[in-house]
Order: C-alpha cells, then structure tokens, then sequence
C-alpha cells in the first residue's frame, strides 16, 4: 500500500515559503504582454525509516524542490517543469513553456483561475512537531511497532516491513492573473505489513496511523489492525460463485468512492468520459448516498487549504440523498461548461491542473458494523481488494476486482475467504447501496472510510 | 556528468563513519510530451530533473540521501547524511580507486528525439486522432499522447565500479471511447521502445488510431462477462502479465529473503507445467525493459528463471546478491535517483512452444480467450494474483464467439503454473508496460506465446 499527503498551498508564512514566492514573483515577471503565466514552486523534506527484524533497514532522507511554469499566449497553453530551483534552469524553463505553448489548439476558453473573492482559511495544516522531531524517535518508532507486532500473536511470523515517513511540504501558486498563495502542511505515518501462518498457508495483513503531529501516531492500533487483517484470514479458502450482499470494509468502501469522485469530473463530463454526464438533478445513487467533497475538513488528512489554482477549497455536495447534484470543477472546465470552479484543481508542479476529488466522505449512518452484519442472512464482509486498476472501468461503468474477506451467515462472521472476484457495474452499485454505516474512519487517501452495504453483487470463485 | 576526483570525495565522505559499501548514482532526465484530447492539441510539457542519491551500506542498514544540488558541496551535503544514518562500525571499508567500464546498449539509438521539431510530434497525434475517428460516428472521444525521454546516469561506488549509460526511450498511445445503446466502451493501443524518433519507422500511428477505435467498437456489443472457474486462453504478447504477476514477483530476492513468496526454498523443484520455461532478460534489444547497465552499474543478462518447469534462480540485486556471497544478476532498479535500488524484473518471457494457437482454440470446448490484457496485482506471500481484461472473447464448441465487457480474472500463481496444458508457437512480445513496487514505477516488457490454463476464475456478472 502507498500512503501519500497532498501538497497544499495556503496562506501561511515562513522564510522558505517567502522564498518559493520570490521565485514564482520573479517568474511571473517576466511575462510578456498578453501572456498569462503561472508558477507553482514546490519544497519537499521527508524522513523515511524501515525497520526488520529489530534492525534498521533503511534510512532515507530526502529534500527536494521544483517548479512549473504554464503560459498561456494567444489562447494556447504549453507548460514545462524541472527539479530544481537553479536559476539558469528557471530561464530555460520560462522559454520551454512558451515555446510549447505555440503548438497548442486555440481555445479562447484557456485561462488560469483568477480571485473569486473567496478567502483562504488557515487550517493550521502545518505541525512544527514533525521539522523538530528527532531521528532517535522516529528510529525508535518503527522499532517499536514491529516489536508490537511479534509479540502480538504466535502466528505471526514476520512484518515485512515496519515503516515511520514524515514530511513537510512547501508550496506558492502565483499568477499575473491577481492569484498569489503560499502554504505549508506536514504529515506523519507509521504503516506495517505483516505475515501470518498456520501450518502451511501465509497470509497477510497491513497497518497504519496516520497525523499531522508525529505524537498522534498510534504504534499499537496499526499493529493491532495489521496483525488482525493477517490472522483473521488464515485457513481462507475459495467460495462458490453466487450472487450476494458485500459489506465493504470502511477501507475498502474510501476505495470505491475515490473511483466514483473520479466519475465526476467535470473534465470527464466535458470530454464524454463520465457515466453521469446529462443526469444533473437525477437520482443516481440509494437515497442514503450524500456524498461530499470537502478539503477545509481538517479531520480529512488530505485536508487542502487551496487547490491546485489557488483558488480558497471549499466544501462540495456532489450526490445528494441520492440525486445528483454537482460535477467538480477547475477553472477551465467550468468556464467551458458555463459555471464557475469548485476549487478542485489537482496538480503537482510536474503538470498542468487536472480535475479532481480529494478529500471525500459519504454522510455516515448510525449503526456500527457488527450491527449492520446481523441483519444479514448470507453475504460477504470484504476486507481488501486488489486490481482497481486492471478491472474496473470508470468509462464503461464495468465494475471487477479480486478480493478476500469473511462469510457472513445469519447475522455472524463466519470463516475466510480468499481468491475470489467481486463484480457489477459503478451505476448499479451506487443504487444498490442499503445501509451506510456510521463508522466513518479518516484515512490517508482521497475518502474517508465506512462500512457499505451492497446488495446483488456478483462472487465469482469455484 | 561529475569529476572522477569529486565521485572519489564523495565516497570517501560517505564511508568516513565506516560502512561496508558506499555508491553514488547521477541522473540527468529528460523528457518531453505532447497530448491530444477532445480534439485539440492541450499541451505540450518539458521537463528537466537531475540529480544525486546517495547510499552507505553498514551491515544490514542502508542510509540513502538524495539530491539536486550536484556541485562537490552539495554531493557531501547528501554523503554525509547518507553517512550519519547508517551506524557507524569499526573502520569501514577503503574506497577502491575508480576504474571506468563500458557495457553495450542493447539497441543504438538513431534519431535522438530532442532533435525532432515539435511540430512533427504533433502531427502525429492528429494523423492518430483523424484515423480513430475514421472508424465511424460512434468513435466519441480519442486521446492521444506522445512521449519520449532521455535518462543519463552514472555510477560510482566504493568497489571501485565508474559506469554510465544514456537510455532514450519513445511511445505513443491511444485510446478511444466508443458510445452506443448499451452504453460507453474504451479501448486502446500502446508502443514504446528503448529508440529514438525511429520507432515511428516501425510503427504506422494510424493503424494504431485504428486499432485502439476497432477495440472500443468491438465491446459496445459485448455482452457481461461470464463468472466462475473455467479454462482460460490467453493471446499472444500481452498475455506475458500472466507471468510477470503469477511468478514474476514472486521469484524478485528480495522479497524471497524475508519470506514474503511462496517460491522461497523451492529452486530445484517443479514449480510449472514441463511446458514452461520462463526467462528475464534486460538485454533484449528494442524491448521496454532493457538497458546496458541496471540502476547499480552492473550490465543487463538474460536469466532463466524457470526450465521445463523447474525453479532456477530468483532475480537479485546488489544488495540481496552481497549477502548471499554471489553476483547480482543486473535486476538492481530505481525509478529516479529520489530512490533506492532494488529487485526488479525487465522483459519476463516465456519462450516459445509447438502448438499451432489455432488448434489450442479448436481443442477447448468452452471458456474464455483473453486477446488483451490490462495489469495485474500480486500478493507474493500468497500467490493469489489478478489480472484485467480488457479485450476478451467466449469460447463455445472450439470457437471465439462473442465480445464480453471487462473485467479481472484471479488465480494463484503456483496452481495456476502447474495447471498451464498447452503452449502456441506464435511468441510475440506485449506492449510496454510500468511495473510499481513499494511505490516506484519502473519500465518492464513482457511476451508470450498463446496458453491454456485448464482453470482460472473469470470475474464477470454472467452465471
């Protein structure tokens, strides 16, 4: 599994964010008349410590910087980048970009975002605690969560790796179009994964806490989850193709969602790629689906003070109760479809906004998971899935992963299951949605997590 | 890129709290694109990276630096730190005075691609994009890109290895959407090889535009994919993503080391049906996947992991290879200097087979034929694997039948090795691909003759 922070620019200080703003101001001047130009200029320090068998592994530390450059000229846009902050690559940058932009389609509806009057709220993205935490303590937490793991169960037999990663992330987006934002976020994981095994079969489990202070990681419940998700599967064996209610594991159902907030982009629609396109105001979903785009949710660690324009985010309601409501936006595709952005730019300083989600979550319901598995008689509760990118279609709707997990028979858990695929389409799902459940679970991810309730989905084993 | 006499500093400081092993590894990218979408030229994208990782071997730690600051400063900035994370033991080793070593390209590079106008890249993207379109109305959407990409590296380390290569890489993709009463449908093409502005000598971008709209066209009549376990065939080329996800991964040493494969301690036993002999090799010119030297200096092989069934060898680095007193086998790969090496795959094949594919077809009374395939995952610890389909057929009475829309097919590895009943004398090898591992993508090829798996679970939504 890969756990990945955001980069977010907002309105905090610093001597190296102004920095990073003296660089893109300097970019941004050179300007021709007539030309838009944007600069985003990105700093980056992370700290990565692995440990094995109460060894350290690997210690990586990395520091790193770079810039983008878009101009538009004349209704065509040409972009570039390096990484790297040196002078004379900035000139040669500036050059690329406006040389690229002249092999553009014209498009009169090109344009970088400008102020929409709507004020940058600071967060308070960025922990101090991460730039000031010792290296013996990091060393010691990863020591300590695979040491957690061994001692937690007799057939654990190893953790294939026992991670700690920090990070604080730099980042300005300016414009001569009136955008001119700065901020700063920080981040900490410790994450495990874990082998299990009972005379001869393997399996295993992962773990992980997440938090913008290093002393909110939680050692024991990433051990506990890792150990848990390993053990409970031990002994799994194929089930018979049927069809079935699933529950969704709340990791799994911040999966699914990511794929449906990608099916939402006004982007897609624009270009004739999205299930939804033309169903504005329809009901799309179970009528217990309210699903909402919200960065300025802290409780989000995906959490964004601006976007990739550096527009103020903003909270989006995209399905409600069931109907849709809104698509995502970044300032071209609304000014092509007539609206305006929702503030969902998302880039890196290595390319040009695209339109996405990034810190979504359904309205939970009020019910725990075990509740929500008592009242049924025959189903699957599915803990992990694998090839979302290889089964499932965002275009076609076509909806195919492998998958594990445990039977569910008259209101109980009941034995593991392995090897088998989950199958039906993303517009059937949404619609077949019977129970949301109320344990909503902030991940490291584009959605947050709860348990679902599917009905009539495809197992396909024996 | 950067002076013997500071390469030698750099090491020196990187092994001055001791250390068994210090390497420093230089990369200058880069790489340009262009895209067509929606009908339009969006844009065209330059970028430049450059820069130093650096890493100090103590005993079983590493410590890795990187940076984009190549003066001598900055380069003892990152050793040092690379230094101060391994612990300090008894000494360290001496750094062996450098000796530079050439190994061969697997292919020469004729038309560097930096020297192509960008105008001619983009007029390959409207002649892809206006013969997509020509395959009829229902041809909605096409996009297409072209990328290419130049990697120097160098590498130097306390062994007293100095050696570089220059990898250009260039490829091209389509996709289409095709739009009709049952909905959208995708489809899609891709070429890349280890050349330079050449490869469009090899490869007409029409007939590619073509192809890609002919795959999307093809499944608006497809009909929901069948479900359960039933005998598989897979196509020819592509269908090598079999192998790679099946027993690829499983056979990396590194992974094996820590007992996360279910091949571990079993080299010398059957682990395949006789019919399969499995091979990675980074020397095969024009392929995705090949190099001279890996991302540790050490020249590209041909290394036969499986023989007529039974387990050779697994894949190694540098690393894993020091530990066990023996030589890495050229597998040792990064994605960016931002990374550490380790074991990675290049062009997984198996070779070829006897049978003629058409009688494999004839032979299988039903099931389903996978024309193409679209990635996988694997658990190596459990050997259950997925893989997509994203072109497939059914088999009824020993012929192709009808479209089936998409979707994954799961498997474990061993059983599905052992349970392969026939193989085609038609090898090919597949498109190009990128492999991710703990979070770093790295270019691999794969190939394959037509097969039989006698039983693979099919994920569809059809009984």
């Amino acid at each position: 599994m890969t756990v990945t922070s955001t980069s977010s620019a907002a309105s905090a200080n610093g001597s190296s964010v102004d920095h990073l703003l003296a660089v893109a101001d300097r970019i941004i001047g050179e300007a021709l008349p007539g030309e838009q130009v944007e600069a985003v200029v990105v700093n980056e320090s992370e700290t990565e410590v692995r440990v094995y068998e109460g060894e350290i592994e690997s210690f990586t530390s990395s520091k790193s910087q770079g810039f983008g450059i878009r101009v538009i000229a004349d209704h065509r846009q040409g972009f570039a980048y390096a990484g790297s902050l040196d002078e004379g690559v900035i000139a040669e940058t500036l050059q690329e970009a406006r040389d690229n932009a002249t092999f553009g389609t014209a498009d009169d509806q090109l344009g970088m975002a400008e102020p929409d009057g709507r004020p940058i709220i600071d967060l308070g993205l960025f922990n101090e605690a991460v730039a000031s935490f010792p290296n013996e303590a990091k060393i010691k937490m990863a020591l300590d969560l695979e040491k957690a793991v061994l001692a937690s169960d007799s057939r654990i037999i190893g953790a294939e790796s026992s991670d700690f990663n920090d990070s604080v992330s730099e980042a300005v987006v300016v414009t001569n179009t009136g955008i001119r934002v700065a901020g700063r976020d920080s981040g900490s994981y410790v994450m495990t994964s874990v082998l299990a095994a009972e005379g001869d079969d393997t399996q295993t489990g992962f773990g992980f806490s997440v938090g913008r202070d290093p002393a909110d990681l939680d050692i024991e419940r990433a051990a506990a989850d890792a150990v848990d998700r390993a053990t409970r599967l031990l002994g799994a064996s194929k089930p018979a193709t049927e069809r079935v209610t699933i529950v969704f594991d709340p990791f799994v159902t911040a999966q699914f969602l990511s794929i449906i907030g990608g099916t939402l982009s006004g982007e897609r629609v624009l270009k004739g790629r999205s299930l939804f396109a033309d169903r504005l105001g329809d009901t799309v979903a179970s009528s217990m689906i309210t699903l909402i785009d919200d960065p300025t949710n802290v409780k989000a660690f995906t959490a964004n003070e601006a976007d990739g324009e550096g527009l103020a985010t903003r909270r989006n309601v995209l399905i409600e109760d069931g109907q849709l409501n809104m698509f995502a936006q970044n300032a071209y595709t609304a000014r092509r479809s007539g609206t305006t952005s929702t503030a969902s730019a998302v880039r890196g300083y290595s390319s040009t906004p695209g339109v996405g989600s990034v810190a979504l979550s359904l309205v939970p319901g009020d019910r725990a998971q075990d509740e929500l598995i008592a009242g049924i008689d025959n189903g699957i509760l599915v803990q992990g899935v694998a090839g979302l990118h290889s089964g499932v279609n965002p275009v076609s709707g076509d909806f195919s992963t492998g998958a594990e997990g445990l039977r569910i028979t008259n209101g109980a858990l009941g034995e593991p299951l392995r090897e088998f695929t989950i199958a039906s389409t993303l517009q059937k799902m949404l619609l077949d949605v019977v129970e949301v459940g109320g344990d909503i679970e902030w991940l490291p991810m584009s959605a947050a997590g709860l348990s679902l309730v599917v009905n009539d989905v495809t197992v396909s084993g024996d | 890129m950067i002076e013997e006499s500071v390469l030698n500093q750099t090491l020196s400081t990187a092994l001055r709290n001791g250390g068994d092993f210090a390497e420093v590894f230089v990369e200058d990218r880069k790489s340009s694109s262009a895209l067509l979408d929606d009908g339009k030229i969006e844009e065209l994208t330059s970028g430049r990276d450059r820069g130093a990782g650096i890493r100090v071997v103590s005993g079983e730690t590493t410590g890795f630096a990187h940076t984009a600051d190549l003066s001598a400063d900055g380069l003892r900035q990152a050793a040092e730190a690379a230094g101060a994370a391994a612990r300090s033991g008894s000494g360290g080793v001496n750094v062996v005075a450098l000796s530079r070593q050439t190994s061969k390209a697997p292919q020469d590079v004729k038309i560097l691609p930096e020297t192509i106008a960008k105008g001619r890249k983009v007029e390959l993207l409207n002649t892809a994009d206006e013969a997509a379109r020509s395959m009829g109305g229902a041809i909605s959407q096409v996009t297409a890109s072209y990328a290419d990409g130049r990697r120097q590296i160098l590498v130097a380390n306390s062994d007293g290895l100095l050696t570089g290569d220059d990898q250009v890489k260039t490829r091209f993709f389509v996709s289409c959407v095709a739009s009709g009463d049952t909905g959208m449908q995708t489809g899609r093409e891709s070429i890349g090889r280890p050349l330079g502005f050449e490869l469009f000598d090899q490869y007409d971008v029409a007939e590619l535009g073509r192809n890609a709209a002919q795959r999307a066209l093809t499944k608006l009549g497809a009909r929901p994919a069948p479900s359960g376990s039933m005998p598989v065939v897979i196509g020819k080329g592509g269908g090598g993503v079999l192998f790679h996800e099946a027993c690829g991964h499983g056979l990396e040493a590194d992974l094996v080391a820590k007992s996360a494969s279910v091949f571990k301690d079993r080299i010398g036993e059957q682990v395949a049906s006789p019919l399969v002999t499995l091979i990675d090799d980074g020397t095969m010119g024009g392929e995705w996947g090949a190099y001279a030297i890996d991302d540790e200096g050490r020249p590209a092989q041909s290394n036969t992991l499986i023989k007529d069934g039974i387990l050779v060898d697994y894949m190694w680095d540098e690393l894993r290879a020091r530990k066990e007193g023996r030589a890495s086998s050229g597998n040792g790969r990064r994605q960016t200097y931002m990374h550490l090496p380790m074991v990675r795959m290049t062009n997984t094949y198996i070779s070829n087979g006897a049978t003629d594919p058409a009688d494999i077809i004839a032979d299988t009374p039903s099931g389903v034929f996978v024309s193409q395939l679209g990635g996988g995952q694997v658990n190596t610890a459990t050997g259950d694997f997925v893989f997509g389909m994203t072109e497939a057929y059914l088999i009824e009475d020993g012929k192709i039948t009808e479209p089936i829309r998409e979707g994954n097919l799961i498997g474990n590895g061993p059983e599905v090795l052992m349970a392969i009943d026939a193989l085609g004398n038609d090898f090919e090898m597949g498109s190009p691909g990128t492999c991710g591992k703990d979070g770093q993508g790295v270019p691999v090829g794969d190939g394959t003759p037509t097969l039989r798996v006698t039983k693979l679970t099919v994920g569809g939504t059809a009984a």
